[in-house]
């Protein structure tokens, strides 16, 4: 097949107006925040010593910090902030995507622009401010007229650098909940829909050249007093920032947002609940790729509308239980405390994705391991592969103290690729999930929890408070309510984790619907 | 001499680094308005801290100076520098300007008309003999070393100033360069009415250009006058320096014919 027949590109090409408008958006308010911000501290610590080293020192530490983390951290900052406000002084706000975005990338963008700023206007010659106070200027005409055009192509090459570093690490924001060319890498890399990832890295690098050479002609421009040059680089600046605007102002406002985590499934559901809004008239879109510390959060806020989650993970990672209960018992407390902070827990989709160790079920049954219980004293020569958040999580602390487990090593993987490594033998057990196609795919099995060290997991539909009393909205997602089979989802799992034109989360979703809605 | 100086120092001292380094120790020194007056020393010796005192490029610690009759101190040091030329070692060219630009700095900054400036830069790339469609657009770094020079003299000319300082100005250029723009330089001084206070470390160019020289060593003033009082001086570190161009004419004289060209 020929990619230009591939529907993947033609997907992606529809998503680009949004994904690549919401970069540029996030992109250019972080830079121009960054730069409000970093230019006059790296002035004022020009003849400073001592607040020029603490500057530079600091943002050389916000540069350690990788992207994700950064963007991640202001997240949960933000909305206790928003809390605060809201108690204090009566007002709230998002602090779900654009806002932390921005913020966490202007923080980004300081250290290029503060370090080049003050090697800039430190490498003056000496001569030269003598000789602008020598003719009588003032400190501020010193500054202006002299230091900061002497300075400006070592300042430029500065914002240059930060701009291709907050374009590249924008791509990062998809988790804390801002739509960005990272919406095509995630979800790509999630479903394994590698024109997706192209599409995004191919996006990112161009939006960051373009941005690149329209700021390296301002420069030219101003270097050489041509205002024609930097007036053609504002322009074509001024210009990417109005074509990104024309889709969001085009857009319809009032639609619900259906969340999904970082995974396949998430993605199937995400597009599967949409597609249900949609056909009942509903204006519906997704909200992809999110972290699971952030969704909840983003639901009870009312940034998201609706969002699958697992009993069993909010049950230990949302309300710090550590005991396990009968799915019954364990279901009905969850509705009761989600209750309190007007979430609706709207029904069980009918599956469960539970976390389950699993092996190549020939090497289990040469070794005779069945169960967990089995596998305990054989671990100590064994290694074994989770996905990122497993081995923080409460349910593998469960599991090492129930069952007394020691593994010689672990590793933390992309969960698309733990069930390869798994069945090729590069780890002894993976932590993986009941409802994933690959079980099946690779020939594993999981091992049984004689012990129910893990709590269940069943599918759940959450509603956000503002969605609590819409029938409509309520009346549309019904008709999924406990029809979607372990099977039918370790179908779809598998079919979304596939490499080809119909794996796309939206093709795998209306196949999930033609399979189990009402015939 | 008139009876009010145009520049007066009377007991200025200077010291860096904590009073570790004296820089200008107790002097006393007139310069009257028209005179071209010399200070002559070799590097520490204070010259150019004095200098730098009289426009408030460097601050006094003692003692008392007074331009055009107003006590510096009392001032606006920017003000102060706006109606005082300076002219810089090796030119101090603002290099991302035009030879225009930079000619026309300080009547910027009072805030002349453009229309006046303009016309007032190319006036003086005529007094100072550069071709006006040929250098005005010019970059410092397009120019030799003496035209550099020349349009820093420019500078310091642009705002119509009574009294001009010099640092070293001729230092850097070859001899005839050198020679060429001190006799223009003089020129200028006589035909403008102005007050130059130049400092140099060859006293040969001191002797030639100037009305009067004073010698600075180790932050004192040694001694001051015209040529002929200087060379009546007892101070063995005056005699000192004037021992090389009295032995240059000396050898000058015998080498080249009375008659000669040259």
């Amino acid at each position: 097949m020929s990619p230009s027949a591939d529907p993947r590109w033609s997907e992606a090409l529809a998503h680009l107006p949004d994904y690549l408008g919401s970069h540029v958006r996030v992109s250019v308010t972080a830079l121009a925040l960054g730069l409000l911000v970093s230019l006059p501290l790296a002035i004022a610590a020009r003849n400073r010593p001592v607040l020029r080293t603490a500057l530079l020192g600091l943002a050389s530490v916000v540069q350690t910090v990788p992207g994700l983390a950064l963007l991640a951290l202001f997240y949960p900052l933000l909305l206790a902030l928003a809390a605060l406000t809201a108690t204090w002084l009566g007002f709230s706000f998002s602090a779900f995507g654009f806002l932390p975005a921005v913020l966490a990338l202007a923080l980004y963008s300081m250290l290029p622009v503060l370090r080049n700023t003050i090697t800039g206007l430190s490498g003056v010659d000496p001569a030269v401010l003598e000789a602008a106070q020598g003719v009588g200027m003032t400190p501020r005409q010193s500054l202006t007229m002299v230091e900061l055009p002497l300075a400006l192509p070592v300042m430029m090459a500065g914002i240059r650098t930060a701009a291709v570093w907050v374009i590249g690490t924008a791509t990062l924001s998809t988790p804390i909940g801002q739509t960005s060319l990272g919406n095509y890498i995630f979800a790509g890399l999630q479903t394994q829909n590698w024109v997706f990832v192209l599409f995004g890295c191919f996006a990112a690098a161009v939006l960051a050249l373009v941005v690149d050479q329209l700021l390296a002609l301002i420069e030219n421009g101003l270097r050489n007093r041509s205002r024609t040059r930097t007036a053609f680089g504002g322009l074509g600046i001024a210009a990417l920032i109005a074509v990104t605007l024309v889709p969001a102002l085009a857009r319809p406002h009032a639609r619900y947002v259906v969340g999904a985590k970082t995974f396949t499934e998430q993605y199937v559901l995400s597009a599967l609940l949409a597609q249900r809004l949609q056909s009942a008239g509903l204006p519906a879109t997704t909200r992809a790729g999110l972290g699971s510390n952030v969704i909840f959060d983003a639901l009870a806020a009312g940034d998201i509308d609706v969002y699958v989650d697992y009993s069993g993970t909010l049950w230990a990672n949302q309300f710090h239980h550590t005991d396990v209960r009968p799915r019954a018992e364990l279901l009905g407390e969850l509705k009761t405390t989600l209750g309190k902070q007007n979430i609706t827990l709207f029904g069980e989709l009918g599956f469960e994705n539970a976390y389950a160790l699993v092996m190549p079920r020939k090497r289990a049954d040469e070794l005779g391991i069945h169960s967990i219980a089995d596998l305990a004293s054989r671990a100590a020569t064994m290694s074994i592969a989770g996905d990122y958040e497993f081995f923080s999580r409460p349910e593998w602390a469960g599991i090492r103290k129930a069952y007394g487990l020691t593994f010689r090593a672990q590793r933390t993987m992309q969960p698309d690729f733990m069930y390869a490594a798994v069945a090729s033998g590069e780890v002894d057990v993976i932590a993986g999930y009941t409802s994933d196609g690959l079980i099946a795919k690779y020939d594993l099995v999981t091992l049984a929890d004689d012990r129910h060290a893990i709590p269940p997991y069943d599918a759940i539909v959450l509603l956000s408070p503002q969605r609590r009393d819409d029938e409509a909205f309520k009346a549309a997602l019904q008709p999924l309510l406990g029809k979607i089979g372990i099977a039918a989802m370790r179908e779809a799992n598998l079919r979304a984790s596939g490499n080809d034109a119909s794996s796309s989360p939206d093709a795998v979703a209306r196949w999930l619907w033609e399979k189990v809605g009402p015939k | 001499m008139p009876a009010t100086p145009l520049i007066a120092y009377a007991h200025v001292g200077k010291s860096f680094d904590d009073g570790r380094v004296v820089a200008v120790d107790d002097v006393s020194l007139d310069v009257a308005e028209g005179e071209f007056l010399a200070i002559v020393g070799g590097s520490g010796s204070g010259k150019t801290t004095l200098l730098r005192l009289a426009n408030r490029l460097i601050e006094a610690d003692r003692g008392r100076i007074a331009v055009e009759g107003d006590d510096v101190s009392r001032i606006d040091p920017i003000q102060l520098r706006r109606r005082i030329g300076y002219v810089f070692q090796s030119g101090g060219l603002f290099p991302h300007l035009s030879v225009a630009g930079n000619i026309g700095i300080t009547p910027k900054l009072l805030g002349w008309p453009q229309a006046e400036i303009s016309a007032r830069v190319d006036e003086l790339l005529d007094l100072v003999r550069l071709d006006r469609a040929q250098y005005r657009d010019r970059l410092p770094h397009e120019l030799s070393g003496g035209q550099r020079q020349r349009v820093g003299v420019a500078r310091a000319l642009a705002a119509k100033p009574r009294i001009v300082l010099m640092d070293e100005p001729f230092g850097a250029l070859d001899p005839l360069t050198r020679d060429a723009l001190g006799d223009d330089y003089r020129t200028l001084h006589r035909a403008l009415g102005l007050t130059t206070v130049m400092i140099t470390h060859d006293m040969t160019e001191a002797l030639l250009l100037a009305d009067r020289v004073a010698v600075m060593h180790g932050g004192k003033l040694l001694a001051q006058g015209t040529p002929a009082e200087l060379s009546a001086s007892t101070d063995s570190y005056v005699g000192e320096l004037l021992r090389t161009p009295r032995r240059q004419a000396e050898r000058l004289g015998a080498l080249l014919p009375r008659d000669g060209t040259a």
